[in-house]
């Protein structure tokens, strides 16, 4: 596989041979928040016509189709339209902690988002403890639906935010157990570890039946944990109009729309990296020739390739599955769900500490 | 290094929300309407205000979420060094997890788990 710190190590040396030390750094800090504010918008926009396409498949109609061929400058016509739309701030709000929390949602999905690995040698934070700090700053976005909630001060966003409250924190056991799972066998809790783990067979192969009942439990509560799919309670329309975010307008709107989508991204690539090999080629041992083809094929690709088809199978639970109730959704965790992980999880420490593992 | 990684992003994503909503700003029409200061509750004014006392139901799932989320917070330095500590670490978590587990069975037995 092409090792992509070559580039970024090419780029370093170039601007230290005639800059000092402190201006290279300065300028690689501005070219990544770049990089990754860019990444970030086209994502978005990218996973918005995505879904507006694929449910346009799933009910048997086109979908945008007007602007751009095939619609796809949609999305982008969307995003300029909605930075002219009004502010609206309402007469009893907190205004303080109404413009607080666009903030603190946004900033966990981007902090969670440029922990993912890109490719081989492309990632941007690369922590030891790489998946525990994903799961520690992607609950920082919990904050924000209940602050955005309360601010408001309008009897639909306090219902949203408390049932969405009550609803991401349930499901994070969940997440964390099943990512518990992966930590075991992988013996390493950070992302280039895990991902350089499965370098013979993604884990959802060689981790026996418990990696694949972990793989299906962080389907279902990661698509719950982003508020999406089935488990859209927190904006469940059609009692509560739009949930915690009803009272803001405009780009305050935006906000919450863009971490939506992002989050629903972060979640297939956290996917794809613990259970699906990260950007690893699939590697059949014993196969060398096959090996040696899907080697050529870009480690960006199969990380993208496969984010994106998590994303399409959380997509496909969203159009097909009825809404629950928040009763529904809060016995589906703490009887089920939690129970079925722990169970699990000593199943599987049980493989690992014996040694039944590849 | 990651350290200043994590202040980059953090900046990165504070920039991005203050330029969006300064575009905004700049950008969108502003007009005076006492309608719109209203909270949106289906065309009827609202009644009094919306910070009050609130179900208890949801204080209590997040108490259990609490003590499990802690427990989670236990469980990840051990199953780093697990192919290490062997059968002897499994059976001391399973002590550990035994104990929290009768917590949950206790919560389900009163009724905590119901929604009421």
């Amino acid at each position: 596989m092409y090792d992509f710190s070559n580039i970024t190590s090419w780029i370093h040396t170039l601007l230290m041979s005639f800059l000092p030390e402190w201006a290279t750094l300065l300028i690689e800090f501005v070219l990544i928040g770049v990089a990754i504010l860019a990444l970030y918008c086209i994502l978005a926009l990218f996973l918005i016509y995505f879904e507006r396409r694929v449910a346009g498949a799933f009910q048997c109609r086109l979908g945008p189709n007007r602007v751009g061929p095939f619609g796809i400058f949609q999305s982008i016509a969307d995003m300029l339209k909605i930075l002219i739309k009004e502010l609206i701030y309402l007469k009893n709000i907190d205004h303080f902690l109404f413009n607080l929390a666009p903030f603190f949602v946004l900033a966990a999905s981007m902090l969670t988002f440029a922990c993912l690995p890109w490719g081989n040698g492309l990632q941007v934070i690369n922590y030891d403890v790489g998946v525990f700090f994903m799961l520690a700053v992607s609950g920082l976005g919990i904050i924000g639906v209940l602050l955005a909630g309360w601010a408001s001060n309008s009897k639909y966003t306090v219902i949203g935010a408390m049932r969405a409250g009550a609803q991401m924190i349930s499901y994070e056991l969940s997440i964390g157990l099943s990512i518990l799972t992966i930590v075991a066998i992988s013996g390493s809790m950070s992302v280039t570890g895990i991902v350089e783990a499965q370098y013979d067979g993604w884990f959802l192969f060689k981790g026996h039946i418990p990696a694949l009942i972990a793989f299906i439990i962080y389907l279902v509560a990661g698509s719950a944990e982003i508020n999406r799919g089935p488990f859209d309670m927190a904006e469940a329309e059609s009692e509560l109009t739009a949930g915690y975010h009803t009272e803001y307008s405009g780009i305050h709107f935006g906000f919450y729309y863009l971490a939506e989508y992002l989050n629903l991204f972060i979640m297939g690539g956290i996917a794809t990296t613990l259970f699906l090999g990260g950007w690893m080629p699939l590697h059949i041992p014993g196969w060398d020739g096959f090996n040696a083809i899907m080697d050529y094929i870009p480690s960006v690709v199969w990380f993208l390739g496969k984010s994106i088809v998590v994303v399409w199978i959380s997509m496909w639970f969203r159009w097909t599955f009825p809404r629950l109730r928040i009763d529904q959704l809060l016995k589906l965790e703490w009887k089920y769900l939690l129970p079925i992980s722990l169970v699990n999880l000593a199943i599987m420490s049980v493989i690992v500490a014996l040694g039944w593992h590849f | 290094m990651n350290s200043a990684l994590f202040v980059t992003i953090l900046v990165t994503a504070i920039v991005m929300v203050g330029a969006a909503l300064l575009i905004a700003w700049l950008l969108a029409p502003r007009s005076f309407n006492p309608q719109k200061g209203e909270a949106y509750e289906c065309g009827i004014p609202t009644r009094g205000t919306s910070w009050m006392q609130f179900k208890a139901g949801y204080y209590l799932f997040a108490i259990l979420y609490l003590m499990f989320d802690v427990e989670t917070v236990f469980l990840f330095p051990w199953a780093v060094i697990l192919r290490e500590v062997g059968a002897a670490g499994l059976i001391s978590i399973a002590v550990f997890m035994v104990i929290l587990v009768l917590g949950l069975v206790y919560a389900w037995k009163k009724g905590a788990l119901e929604w009421k």
